[in-house]
């Protein structure tokens, strides 16, 4: 069953220095299922995940085809019904918690925001709320940092705030950029153990952004590499090791094997026919 | 450190607030105090450089050897250097800043008389400055290239370049003179101006505050319409440049990521921008805002002239006009107490505000 339906999406930016095209022709579709996303940096990932939650701001411009959330035509949809599906039934984890997190507002205050203000909890219920979802996210001691600024939190701890920043509402599709980079194994695991438990037990469709193509590989169901822009394959995780493409044959090549034999690191190849 | 990983660092918002911000106003006033020694010597050195004779101007030319040696040593101008500079400093703590020569009172209580008047216009024109100022910037911050933007633009660009005593004289002609909207020159109308200095108890010298604790509500109304116009012009200049900073503070903010994230939250726009984008805003904000107020502080001479303000701009200048240093010297210390107090205070909510700088 198809939640998210994604036909020739194209982000274009018209700047002072001319046309940049972050996303050229992008098309998937997605289940109740998770999906990988991998590609070198300037790819086009995060630009292909905020493009479905309609936030490429000016002078960006999205066009697709078609894009379809669960019955909503996206690129018809009024602003008003994009903000209803926002952190309600479509969230982003974002890519730099660092950044994506606001400096001079409490922790508390940035998780119970939604809860508060669009679902009118009181204050009580929506900390009672917050305080589980963090400790969903293995972090201990919730009731500090609750009430710690994001300059005061570890890189680390910056991305799994945002990741149950984003669980609490319970979306039905998740767009995760980066959301476990900064974490280390154990964590990672556990955090990914969520996440894999939200899709299969709720249905919760999954979007997983990542440079790494092995984690991608072992975690999720199926795999769109992309480069400049464009998908240049796409395969069931299972069968990444069968990958035709070149570009990401090199990006398989660029994994230290245990055991395997040393060879010197091949560069990784770009022929400029794989763009067009 | 504790043990526990998870737990960020405990540098700042978990020690419970007040020995912070006791230790941060500690800091403030031990600079505060610093800083007004430092002015004092300034305006020390200065009146010993001035080739104006202090115990000449008091004594007079006619007066003989006797009496001029008298009041030298009466001045303590007979002690060393050092000595002067400590008693001038020991008298200034005290509040004693000397006799003014033009008006035979101590400057201290000409001050007390003519500050007041100068706090209540530049509050009120700063409050107007900040009021339509921030809302004005946020607004075209949020609208860039559009009619709503280009309309600030130009009415602070006139803010800017509009000399305030023209602006000043044509607001006077204009509401004063052909309308009648409000009140002329002076703080309240002759008839009010007697009955103020023998009803009204002089409570802060600010007559909108000591009306409206006596009562006097009539005599209050009279005093804000002969305030509104000079507050207005001034405030118009704060307003010029409050709205430009805060629009490009704005436009700042609005390009940041944490912006992103409270719209994927859902969060509606006039959230986005009035909550979430402008917390950060308020961050330089405030020194601007600071900035601005000190500035208006200092008495504004051209607009006191213009609308018979008795504030602290015309009580220097005539001072200097007079050749009275004392009055000069006293009302520049009280000027820079005044501007250092309110960078001080500034820097203090600044560290309130942003978690960050704590
Ligand atoms: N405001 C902008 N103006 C012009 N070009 C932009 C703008 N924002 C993004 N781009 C371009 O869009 C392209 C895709 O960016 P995107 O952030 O989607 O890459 P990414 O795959 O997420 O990379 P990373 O792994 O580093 O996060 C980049 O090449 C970038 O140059
Ligand atoms: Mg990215």
């Amino acid at each position: 069953m198809t939640l998210l339906s994604v036909k020739d999406l194209r982000v274009t930016f018209d700047t002072e220095a001319g046309r940049v095209e972050a996303v050229r022709g992008v098309s998937f579709s997605l289940g109740r299922e998770r999906l990988g996303i991998v590609g070198e940096s300037g790819s086009g990932k995060t630009m292909t995940g905020r493009s479905v939650l309609r936030l490429i701001r000016p002078p960006g411009r999205i066009e697709a085809a078609e894009m379809v959330f669960d019955g909503t035509d996206l690129m018809r949809a009024s602003e008003r019904e994009m903000r209803a599906l926002r952190g309600q039934r479509i969230a982003m984890v974002m890519q730099d918690p660092k950044y994506s997190l606001n400096p001079v507002m409490k922790i508390g205050a940035q998780l119970t925001e939604g809860l508060r203000r669009r679902d009118g909890l009181s204050a009580k219920v929506a900390r009672e709320k917050a305080i589980e979802a963090l400790e969903a996210v293995q972090i201990r001691g919730p009731e500090r940092v609750m009430e710690a600024y994001p300059h005061e939190l570890s890189g680390g701890m910056g991305q799994r705030v945002m990741i149950a920043m984003m669980l609490i509402p319970n979306p039905d599709l998740l767009i995760a950029d980066e959301p476990t980079s900064a974490l280390d194994v154990t964590v990672q695991a556990e955090v990914l153990s969520i996440l894999d438990g939200l899709v299969r037990d709720r249905g919760m469709g999954l979007i997983f952004i990542s440079h790494d193509l092995r984690l991608v590989g072992r975690f999720c169901d199926r795999v769109l590499v992309m480069y400049k822009g464009r998908v240049v394959e796409e395969l069931e995780a299972k069968n990444l090791m069968q990958a035709e493409h070149p570009y990401t044959r090199g990006l398989l090549n660029c994994l230290p094997r245990i055991g395997g034999e040393r060879a010197p690191l091949p560069g990784l190849d770009r022929a400029a026919e794989w763009a067009e | 450190m504790t043990a526990d990983p998870d737990t960020p660092a405990p540098s700042a918002g978990f020690l419970s607030g007040l020995p912070r911000l006791l230790r941060l106003i500690g800091g403030t006033a031990l600079t505060l105090a610093i800083t007004i020694l430092g002015l004092l010597l300034v305006t020390f050195v200065i009146g010993r450089v001035v080739p104006i004779d202090p115990v000449l101007a008091i004594v007079g030319e006619r007066a003989t050897t006797e009496q001029y040696e008298a009041t030298r040593v009466a001045l303590g101008l007979d002690e060393p250097m050092w000595k002067q500079f400590a008693i001038y400093v020991g008298n200034a703590v005290q509040g004693d800043l000397g006799q003014s020569l033009r008006t035979k009172r101590e400057v201290a209580d000409d001050i007390i008389r003519y500050f007041p008047a100068t706090l209540e216009l530049a509050t009120l024109a700063t409050l107007f400055g900040v009021l339509v100022g921030v809302p004005a910037g946020v607004l075209a911050a949020t609208r860039p290239g559009t009619w709503v933007d280009q309309i600030v633009r130009i009415v602070g660009l006139m803010g800017y370049s509009m000399p305030v005593f023209w602006l000043g004289l044509l607001a006077l002609l204009v509401f004063y003179g052909i309308l009648g909207w409000v009140g002329g020159p002076g703080r309240l109308d002759a008839g009010f101006s007697m009955m103020f200095e023998l009803d009204v108890p002089p409570r802060t010298g600010m007559i909108l505050i000591d009306t409206a604790l006596a009562g006097e509500w009539a005599m209050f109304r009279n005093a804000i319409s002969h305030i509104i116009l000079p507050s207005a012009v001034l405030g118009y200049t704060s307003m010029a440049y409050i709205s430009r900073m805060t629009r490009s503070f704005m436009m700042n903010e609005l390009g940041q990521e944490y912006i992103t994230t409270a719209r994927v939250k859902g969060m509606p726009e006039w959230r986005v921008v009035w909550v979430h984008a402008l917390k950060n805003v308020m961050v330089p904000l405030i020194t601007v805002i600071a900035l601005s107020y000190a500035y208006l502080l200092e008495g504004s001479v051209l607009t006191e002239t213009i609308f018979a303000w008795p504030g602290l701009g015309s009580y220097i200048t005539d001072a200097l006009f007079a050749g009275d240093m004392p009055a000069v010297l006293g009302g520049t210390v009280v000027v820079g107490v005044v501007f250092v107090t309110v960078n001080m205070v500034s820097d203090l909510l600044y560290r309130l505000v942003d978690p960050r700088a704590r």
